[in-house]
């Protein structure tokens, strides 16, 4: 098996999604998008539910979708699993014979199709639940239900659409957890897309990172982690990212202001990604160790957990995040003049 | 009348009268049916040789208009629903316009299409020796033209309404075409396919017009109930009146049965 090897270009009137990816057997890539980027046409496309406009669609050996050729294949003969984000179980089956309808489409008999149900239904902690519609069970089982349905099939490749979205917050934490181990025991190439890093980052090995229909970013979840490409990417990653031009160790950013790296190896275009903790706020120019020092007034302040993101505006405008005690502190309220300063040794620098 | 009830929605007179009316003028002919029902002799009277032939006739034709109606209407539904097709919309008001046609318009209509001269009749007629006016199968043509577009219309309006998604899941789980079709849409709509075929097998029980202009009225070979009933009037009044409450009975079972559909939500939702 080769995998999923596949150009999909698709027109929608104004939007054009325009993406290439390769995927590994045993390898599991999460596409990393904002809604509307075209995350979930791109699945559609793989599965045969939609068909592309040009490129080509290649799993394992075979050639499923060719425009050039007059090639498709339909979904039925692709053997792509898909959980989609709503899970889609049939109302009207068990959770058994959900499970079961793979195994039964590939041919087998009722009976023989439910005894290989009942090894995924035993694999993915089902066995009591087996019996009872889908309307009678959580969200959480209900994706582990499309999940063993969709494996249940054997495919050849798995896609899976925002698996973890329809769940509420609490129950999400244990079935990406879950749903790890059961991704690293799929010997297929897997696709996951997603809006949350987090689920990208827990349950990919490489991200690739779609804006408005194009691939803005590729590469492993560290590098997408550490070094945003965009500024979407750093937002979701939490990150400041700042676009400037590298110097003799020192950074002239685009939007003003100029910040010391912490080397002198870098010429050229130039992105900064810091971290919002990195980061310190002070009522006075600081007397520190700290390279970057510049002024700016805040003009936002938000509570985020047990921190306080604080927007300042100034030669780099940037979030930080500091303590509650911080806050009280300095008195910082939309308006307030504050210094910035920090190390560079706290900057990632990288071609941009 | 204590003052809570009256503040709360007690209709005045310019509306309660009338309405009072309207619920008599439609409950009194029944009534009176049962009433005047000769109880004593029902069982004789049903079991008459011209009453057996009459239940027997209309039990066959009618549920074979359905199970036709079934066979041929459930695929047009499916077509009318799914399929792009020019004309598409076209062809679903013409569905509907047995609904509307006076039953006995229609049965002129198939005598022109189906009658010894008809446009196809003749053809029938001709290389197969087939005659369908004023025979056993041609009251059950004459039942299904007006009965299936009760079935078309509410598997139709059941398909449209179905979540299209499950049979995308269907297929990328390998089902084919088929399959899904069978194992997902068919379980899905099934209720409303049910629905669809007793209301039906009800219209085709009671059609009057269309029959007795396409297919007579021969006892024993196209007097269904309903000509039965008006022949009876004729003749023995008391007889008629002993078939109607069969047709009554069988009216109220599909209301009871249908109750949730048909009365809440109307056959086309």
């Amino acid at each position: 098996m080769t995998g999923v090897v596949a150009r999909v270009v698709l027109n929608r009137g104004d939007f054009t999604l325009d993406i290439e990816v390769a995927v590994a057997p045993g390898e599991v890539v999460a596409v990393l998008g904002p809604n509307g980027a075209g995350k979930s046409s791109l699945l559609r496309a793989l599965c045969g539910l939609a068909a592309i406009d040009q490129g080509q669609i290649v799993i394992g050996d075979v050639v499923v979708d060719d425009p050039a050729r007059d090639v498709f294949v339909d979904p039925a003969r692709r053997r792509i699993g898909f959980v989609f984000q709503d899970y889609r179980l049939f109302p009207h089956l068990s959770v058994l014979d959900n499970v079961a309808f793979g195994p039964r489409s590939a041919g087998a008999s009722g009976g023989k199709a439910r005894d290989q149900a009942r090894v995924w239904i035993d694999r993915f902690g089902l066995t009591d639940l087996a019996g009872r519609r889908p309307g009678e069970i959580s969200g959480g089982q209900a994706q582990r239900v499309a999940l063993a349905r969709a494996l249940a099939a054997q495919p050849h490749a798995l896609l899976l659409d925002e698996p973890l979205a329809a769940l509420d917050i609490a129950t999400r934490q244990d079935v990406r957890a879950e749903l790890r181990s059961h991704l690293r025991s799929f010997q297929g190439p897997t696709i996951l897309v997603t809006h949350d890093p987090l689920d990208a980052l827990v349950l990919a090995d490489r991200v690739v990172v779609l804006e408005s229909g194009r691939v803005t970013q590729a590469g492993t979840t560290a590098q997408i982690a550490q070094r945003p490409a965009t500024s979407y990417v750093a937002q979701v990653m939490g990150l400041n990212l700042l676009r400037g031009q590298a110097s003799a160790g020192l950074i002239a950013l685009d939007d003003g202001g100029e910040l010391h790296a912490p080397d002198h190896l870098l010429a050229g275009p130039a992105l900064v990604a810091v971290r919002p903790t990195a980061i310190s706020l002070h009522a006075h120019k600081p007397e520190g160790s700290a390279r970057n020092v510049w002024a700016g007034h805040v003009t936002g302040v938000q509570p985020i957990g047990d921190r306080v993101r604080v927007t300042v505006s100034g030669a780099p405008s940037v979030v930080v995040d500091v303590t509650a005690g911080a806050v009280v502190e300095l008195g910082l309220v939309a308006g307030s003049e504050v210094w910035l300063s920090t190390k560079a040794t706290e900057l990632e620098v990288y071609p941009g | 009348m204590n003052k809570r009830g009256r503040s709360r929605s007690t209709p005045p007179w310019p509306v309660a009268i009338p309405a009072i009316i309207a619920l008599a003028f439609l409950v009194l002919p029944v009534l009176g049916l049962l009433i005047r029902a000769p109880w004593g002799r029902l069982i004789e009277l049903l079991t008459s040789r011209t009453s057996l032939d009459a239940l027997r006739l209309s039990l066959v034709t009618a549920l074979s208009a359905t199970v036709i109606s079934i066979a041929i209407g459930l695929p047009l539904a499916w077509l009318l629903a799914r399929a792009e097709f020019p004309g598409r919309r076209f062809a679903r008001a013409l569905v509907t316009v047995p609904l509307v046609l006076p039953p006995v318009v229609g049965g002129i209509a198939l005598l022109l299409a189906f009658g010894r001269r008809g446009m196809v009749g003749q053809y029938l007629d001709s290389c197969c020796g087939i005659t369908l006016p004023f025979s056993t199968p041609g009251v059950v043509v004459a039942e299904t033209f007006v009965a299936m577009p009760f079935l078309i219309i509410t598997v139709e309006g059941a398909l449209r309404g179905l979540d299209t998604r499950l049979e995308d899941a269907a297929a990328t789980l390998g089902a084919s075409k088929w399959a899904v079709f069978r194992r997902v849409t068919l379980p899905l709509i099934g209720p409303s396919l049910i629905a669809g075929g007793v209301l039906t097998f009800a219209r085709a029980l009671g059609e009057f017009g269309a029959t007795i202009t396409f297919a007579g009225n021969l006892p024993g070979v196209t007097q269904t109930l309903p000509l039965a009933v008006y022949m009876g009037l004729e003749g023995d009044p008391d007889q008629a009146i002993a078939l109607s409450l069969v047709l009554l009975l069988v009216s109220i079972a599909v209301l009871v049965g249908l109750r949730d559909r048909w009365l809440r939500t109307g056959v086309a939702s």
